[in-house]
């Protein structure tokens, strides 16, 4: 079944008129027949979790943000920069009214007057087509003072990021929609007391807010009965990797993981197998083939020690060594490190010149456990989860393809000539 | 030479600048007085508007830094001036911003812009060996080069973004009609823009009865 993704390629989607005529905007007019209670009740009882990564029940974070006059802000997260996931980009390029309508609803229920998106730098196209829609909105009357003859008033500002993965956190994004360096900030207090301006603020994915008219639309009883228990609804999988037809698929939750990677992204290239895959983005600890069979839902993922995160499935086939991902996975997270904290910085920088020994023929067994203890001495100890997100899945590849990281280390020695690992002192 | 310069120990920190010698004997650079610093009038009226729409002016410093670099090829010392002088900040503040975001550049590079992701899924697909051969590619061409992070678009692996257009899946052969594209000023490979690409999901769009 297709909710996002109905009419997604519909040529024209991306205007008002045609996005009226294909039953846009009717949510938010019957949304705004309803008391703002109601509204955040329906998306409670939808059991919408966040489609960002975290995967927190979307109608309890909006219920979080106080009550009262105060001024109160929404941020849109559409800094998508987890490596492997590019949902939010196509839903932007192709439906961004279905985003904005969602934006206005989760408003109306929050009490909220001042609208963010945070798109990032790199997603020039969609910033576009994202701005031109937003123009048509206020120019409908869907935005700004009165909306629908209403006594609310929204203002929706589009703003671009400049290229920082950090700025994905939801604090990082915050300081940089302040115009400042994307550092995360201490937590508590959070978002919803005190964020953009030191004022409440509700921070939501692209996907999560684009559910919330087919939520109105559909009712929140209806829309739970999507999807499984604790897992409510469609999601969009980013499939990519070494798969013979990699994009974006919308799927019910709790669909069998196997189902995604073979079915509807074809699987792996003719005579190969697949060696490891990441359920949830590159964060996310990986998985193998005997993992195929789990069901593709948040309690399923978490039950096998991973987590479903941005729904970005990256499959790796046997033609790559496990140490080849490692490696890039250090790179790229040693090089996203704001720096704020010792253990992401330090440990993600010293993770990868450990892995790069490897290469070199420095490397002994030992450097394994020692990287193993470094991961988990990252976990839990930064204001942020950027270091988590680089331990975790460096600690499971080391975890589950040890064997084989041994046999590099004894290659990559014997190519360098350094000798078997026997020879080194202190190495039994 | 001042007595006051500073070495600094080449240990080979990554952040900018962290290497090279500082004059203590300078004053530091405060907010430019307006009555100096000449300011091309739409890039001030373009930043005023952005400054307009923020509860908070400083958040317009991202997009002010933005519409600098695309007025001055890249944010010289003139450019984040500029920007000072309409925001009434100190240039201080301004590079600090700047110096955090891969997209902005405090030196000087070519106008175009080619940044090949060379992440994880794009890896997998070739783009290591598509960021040499672009890099060869461009030798010698007036075009910035660069790997870049996850840039999104993980569908068309291995890619590039080439001044802000998405392309792929990219061959070897297509780094040399980047640069052949880029030379005759037109569309950047166009049959493989992101922007024409159809959902992969073949039950989108496609089914009558869920459109009710």
């Amino acid at each position: 079944m297709k909710i996002l993704f109905n009419d997604i390629d519909e040529p024209g989607l991306n205007t008002l008129p045609v996005y009226e005529r294909r039953g846009g905007y009717q949510a938010l007019r019957t949304a705004l027949t309803m008391e703002p209670v109601d509204v955040v009740d329906e998306i409670s009882k939808s059991g919408l979790r966040g489609r960002g990564g975290a995967g927190f029940p979307a109608g309890r974070k909006a219920s979080f943000l106080p009550k009262g006059d105060m001024d109160k802000y929404l941020v849109c997260n559409a800094d998508e920069s987890e490596p492997g996931t590019f949902k939010d980009r196509e839903l932007m390029q192709k439906s961004p009214h279905m985003l904005i309508e969602g934006i206005v609803i989760a408003c109306w229920g929050a009490g909220i007057t001042r609208a963010f998106i945070y798109i990032r730098g790199e997603y020039e196209l969609q910033a576009q087509i994202l701005d031109a829609a937003i123009a048509e909105a206020y120019k409908a009357g869907y935005l700004g003072e009165q909306i629908l003859g209403s006594d609310f008033t929204l203002s929706l500002v589009l703003h671009r990021g400049a290229g920082a993965y950090i700025c994905g956190e939801e604090t990082g994004l915050l300081d940089s929609l302040e115009g400042k360096r994307g550092n995360p900030r201490l937590k508590p207090p959070f978002p919803a007391i005190e964020g953009l301006y030191h004022g409440p603020t509700l921070i939501n994915n692209v996907e999560t807010l684009a559910t919330m008219p087919h939520i109105i639309r559909m009712g929140g009883e209806e829309y739970s009965k999507l999807g499984v228990a604790n897992s409510a609804g469609t999601k969009l999988v980013s499939i990519s990797g070494d798969v013979q037809r990699p994009g974006n698929y919308e799927v019910a939750l709790g669909t069998p993981s196997r189902e995604l990677i073979y079915d509807l992204a074809g699987g792996p290239f003719l005579g190969r197998e697949i060696k490891l895959w990441f359920p949830g983005g590159s964060s996310s600890p990986v998985l193998t083939k005997d993992d195929l069979d789990l069901p593709y839902d948040f309690d399923s993922m978490a039950k096998a020690g991973t987590m479903l995160g941005s729904g970005a499935i990256i499959v790796v086939d046997d033609t790559h060594h496990p140490l080849e991902i490692a490696l890039k996975l250090a790179k790229f997270y040693s090089h996203e490190s704001c720096g704020k904290c010792v253990p992401c910085r330090e440990g993600t920088s010293w993770t990868y010149k450990m892995l790069q020994r490897i290469e070199t023929g420095e490397a002994t067994p030992m450097d394994l456990d020692i990287m193993a203890s470094v991961q988990d001495q990252i976990i839990g100890n930064c204001l942020c989860v950027l270091g988590d997100a680089m331990a975790m899945p460096v600690g499971s590849i080391v975890a589950k393809f040890r064997p084989e990281l041994e046999e590099a280390i004894e290659a990559a020695r014997m190519r360098h000539q350094a000798g078997p690992v026997e020879n080194v002192v202190g190495v039994i | 030479m001042s007595p006051y310069r500073v070495p600094r120990f080449g240990h080979g920190s990554r952040v900018p600048g962290w290497d090279e010698e500082v004059d203590l004997a300078k004053p530091p650079a405060t907010v430019p007085d307006p009555a100096v610093v000449e300011v091309p009038e739409q890039l001030r009226a373009a930043i005023e508007a952005a400054m307009a729409k923020y509860p908070d002016f400083h958040s317009a410093s991202i997009p002010a830094l933005h519409l600098a670099q695309d007025e001055h090829g890249w944010l010289s010392p003139e450019a984040i001036a500029q920007v000072a002088s309409v925001m009434r900040l100190t240039p201080a503040y301004l590079t600090s911003v700047a110096s955090f975001y891969d997209m902005f550049s405090l030196e000087p590079k070519p106008r175009d812009d080619v940044y090949v992701c060379t992440n994880i899924t794009c890896s997998l697909r070739g783009g290591d060996e598509f960021y040499e051969a672009m890099h060869a590619a461009a030798r010698g061409e007036s075009v910035n080069v660069r790997e870049f992070e996850c840039l999104g678009a993980c569908d068309i692996a291995p890619m590039a973004s080439v001044n802000g257009e998405f392309v792929g899946p990219l061959t070897l052969e297509d780094a040399d009609q980047i640069v052949a594209d880029l030379k005759a000023r037109r569309s950047v490979l166009e049959h493989k823009q992101l922007r024409y690409r159809r959902t992969a999901d073949p039950g989108a769009n496609s089914s009558p009865e869920a459109t009710a």
